[in-house]
């Protein structure tokens, strides 16, 4: 069998487990009893050992395995978590990551995990509490229990409580046929089955020596479940090469026979202990049998079909408004109705195709959690994360460029924003500081808003290094609103940390935000307040591929200059212009701006507005600095599809890219950051 | 007996050169162009080939012949080498002949005033007739259109 064409799946699916893992681990840490989170996470772990296996990683397999070990003994409440489980099943995530990533770059994904290896043994025995010094007792005492058929207090207690909230119970003997070649394929088969269908509580061979096939024609189960017995069985003799299914619905009575063997309970106090992780356990079961029949179907596409599909669908939107434009000509009524409906339609083809490209920011987000807690563990602060309107969706370009942004702003954030412990006591707020990270929908424009609740920014001491770095001069300084000040944390070469740490503070990073948010279309803005926090805000189109611009003409020559970056139009006299210190001016709305010459920058052949005695101007805005672009006239409105002007013409000035206008022309698009300097 | 080629023919100037078909994405007949500013004046603009934007060089004027307008018979070839797409303005583009490879030679040092490296090499087409072979990656060379507009300035 050709393993290649499985590896992307393989990796696109250990990913998801891995985020998971990372996800739930981290939801755990916040509630280290629930049991139902252990579920989830032993069952990724399961799944992702299985996936490696199947694909021949052997150290991947280990390792996963070893933590599945762990986690059994935890989900079976023998084992209890602590700091010292966490951070040795993180760092195992962390080595499993490398490993994936190994393969993803055409390596083997073979690392040396035996360190790892050797601690999530030493838990599994109990050894680790010396080490670790932990002063809980040792709870792995059942583990020398005898296994057989028989269950123990806990999967009993698991039954019972099923039973009583109207579960039925079967215990299932599944026969394989004789001449069956791949027993634990089969068997995996019917496992797959049973876990759709509803819990498998117990099997007998473990799971585990199911999957060595260390087994001969049969095993049994109990299995919990809503669904009648017929449906199941009929579905469990349905798998090929499985002989019979042999299913006996469980009461109460037969399950304390089968309870009778196990040994008498260690302590008085387990049955109430049990109790409570069972209750939790069947809650997550019948969520899951609920929310199973509601999933969306998702299939995984090359995103570079989807690229294929937007430039196909881009060509029929240019024959589209062609269209329009000669049924106009034409004048005859059924043309113009069949024209329109196709505009109805390509409109609606239109939101469905941007659509396809659009990936919740969650995407981006949910590496954050982790980040933040090993970040502040790392500088002994105690920081909550907030994460809001991660489902935000926006275009997969910008998704993918969007990450080291939030990285060093968050990075920004804890180290520079967020105080240290006993500063925050001192200053009377609550222990633990707040991140923020928001996202959200406003117009054509997503918003993505980290808040902190520490410090804020000084804004003597930023215009201080400011000045010192020669990044403004004293009296610039003076004069300029607290907002500018703000924005001077952007300027390359800027660090007010007085404490160089390795997490941020090296100069860099800040302006490189700016770079990149401004190179995708966006801005950048801060609000702050002394001693209360800091809001840093980034203003994000919501796709790169199809934007909304003003058309202008200038002579013969058509351009697009993107509406998101206008803030009005007018029209003024020459005699308004004034040259000051060699430049043009006008006043506008009682501020003195900067007036460009489009046709003297694009050195148009056929137009020159000092011909004129009325100029129409265009008022663009680059974050708080304004300029009126002089055009010959405005065309309109319209939705432009983006067309890169290919590699040969790259970095023509003042241009951004082109588009393709109804009469099949191609027009350039302007960009408007070019021109205010 | 060398390898057979399959050569793409075109005429400038009175001259007739030949780029490989498999360098020849389409043969286009003159179409509207959109000038891109700030540009060498032999990059004639930006083209909308099915939906695609490519820009358009004027061979005459990369080759430093004089620029002449465009008449009923001038092609636009698109050509693709390594992952740039362009397309040149040829007076004429007539023919697609196989010639053997052995039987390109060398350039010499002075062909028609444009210089040796352009070219791969010259066939015989027949009594009268010499093919001029062009070498791709050197004419969309950009390192060489970056000293040209320094000099312009």
């Amino acid at each position: 069998m050709d393993m290649n064409a499985y590896l992307s799946m393989f990796i696109d699916e250990s990913n998801d487990h891995l985020q998971s893992l990372n996800e739930n681990l981290l939801r755990l840490e916040s509630a280290p009893e629930d049991l139902s989170i252990v579920q989830v996470i032993f069952r990724s772990a399961h799944t992702l050992k299985g996936m490696s296996a199947t694909m021949g990683f052997e150290d991947l397999a280990s390792l996963t395995h070893e933590m599945e070990n762990v986690l059994d003994l935890v989900r079976n409440n023998k084992l209890k978590m602590d700091g010292f489980i966490f951070d040795t099943l993180f760092k195992s995530l962390d080595v499993l990551d490398s490993m994936v990533q190994d393969i993803v770059g055409g390596g083997t994904g073979k690392a040396d995990v035996s360190n790892i290896v050797a601690s999530l043994k030493a838990i599994v025995s109990g050894e680790y509490r010396t080490d670790a010094a932990a002063g809980a007792p040792a709870k792995t005492g059942m583990d020398g229990e005898p296994r057989g058929i028989e269950l123990d207090q806990f999967q009993i207690s698991v039954l019972q409580q099923s039973m009583e909230t109207g579960h039925q119970v079967f215990h299932i003997i599944v026969k394989v046929r004789e001449d069956c070649v791949l027993k634990a394929a089969r068997a995996y088969m019917v496992f797959e089955l049973l876990e759709r269908s509803g819990e498998v509580v117990k099997s007998e061979p473990s799971v585990q020596e199911i999957e060595q096939e260390k087994f001969d024609r049969s095993f049994s189960v109990y299995l919990i479940t809503h669904k009648p017995m017929e449906e199941l069985k009929t579905q469990i003799e349905n798998v090929s090469e499985i002989e019979s299914a042999q299913m006996t619905l469980l009461d109460e009575e037969s399950l304390s026979l089968l309870s009778q063997p196990s040994k008498p309970q260690p302590a008085a106090d387990r049955p109430a202990e049990d109790k409570r992780p069972a209750a939790d356990e069947n809650k997550l079961r019948t969520s899951g049998a609920q929310s199973g029949g509601a999933v969306t179907k998702t299939i995984r596409v090359d995103i570079e079909r989807l690229d294929v599909l937007m430039n196909l669908f881009s060509e029929l939107l240019i024959d589209r408004v062609r269209l329009e434009q000669l049924a106009g000509e034409i004048r005859r009524s059924d043309l113009t109705e069949t024209v329109e409906h196709m505009a109805r339609v390509s409109g609606d083809l239109q939101n469905i195709v941007l659509k396809l490209r659009m990936v919740p920011v969650e995407s981006v987000f949910n590496r954050f959690p982790r980040m933040i807690r090993d970040l502040a563990k790392t500088l002994d602060k105690k920081v909550d994360l907030v994460i809001t309107g991660a489902e935000t969706e926006l275009d997969r370009t910008v998704i993918d460029e969007i990450g080291d942004p939030l990285v060093h702003l968050l990075r920004n954030s804890i180290d520079h924003g967020i105080e240290a412990t006993e500063k925050r006591l001192q200053a009377g707020k609550p222990e633990s500081g707040t991140v923020n990270l928001r996202a959200f929908h406003s117009g054509n424009n997503v918003f993505i808003e980290i808040e902190d609740d520490g410090g804020g920014i000084n804004r003597e001491r930023v215009l201080a290094t400011a000045i010192k770095n020669g990044v403004v001069t004293a009296d610039q300084g003076k004069s300029m609103s607290d907002e500018e000040v703000y924005m001077l944390l952007f300027a390359p070469g800027f660090s007010t940390a007085e404490k160089i740490s390795d997490i941020s503070g090296r100069g860099v990073g800040l302006d490189v935000v700016q770079t990149k948010i401004n190179s995708l279309g966006g801005a950048v803005g801060i609000q702050s307040e002394l001693g209360k926090g800091t809001v840093f805000s980034i203003q994000l189109p919501l796709t790169l591929s199809i934007i909304s611009a003003m058309l202008i003409k200038l002579g013969s020559e058509k351009f697009a200059i993107p509406l998101s970056s206008i803030m009005e139009t007018s029209i003024i006299r020459r005699e308004q212009i004034h040259h000051i210190h060699g430049s043009q001016m006008i006043e506008f709305r009682g501020a003195i701006i900067p007036i460009v010459s489009l046709s003297r920058l694009l050195a148009s052949p056929d137009f020159d507005e000092s011909q004129e005695t009325e100029t129409e101007v265009v008022i663009i805005r680059k974050g708080d600095k304004w300029a009126a672009v002089m055009v010959d006239e405005f065309i309109g409105q319209s939705d432009i599809v983006l067309k890169p002007l290919g590699n040969y013409l790259n970095g023509s000035p003042a241009v951004s890219g082109a588009t393709i206008l109804g009469d099949g022309q191609v027009a350039l698009i302007i960009d408007p950051n070019a021109l205010i300097k | 007996m060398g390898e057979e080629l399959k050569v793409i023919v075109f005429a400038l100037a009175n001259e007739h050169y030949g780029i490989e078909v498999d360098k020849v994405r389409t043969i286009e007949r003159m179409m509207p162009i959109t000038r891109v500013p700030k540009t060498p004046a032999f990059i004639k603009g930006v083209i909308n080939l099915r939906g695609v934007v490519i820009p358009v060089i004027d061979l005459r004027g990369r080759f430093g012949l004089e620029q002449t307008e465009a008449t009923e018979n001038s092609r636009i070839i698109i050509v693709a080498s390594n992952d740039l797409e362009v397309g040149f303005i040829v007076d004429s583009a007539n023919d697609v002949i196989d010639i053997d490879s052995d039987a390109i030679d060398t350039p010499p040092e002075v062909v028609g005033g444009i210089r040796a490296k352009y070219l791969r090499g010259v066939a015989k087409l027949d009594e009268q007739r010499l093919l001029i072979m062009l070498n791709l990656v050197e004419v969309l060379n950009k390192d060489e259109i970056i000293q040209l507009e320094q000099l312009e300035e």
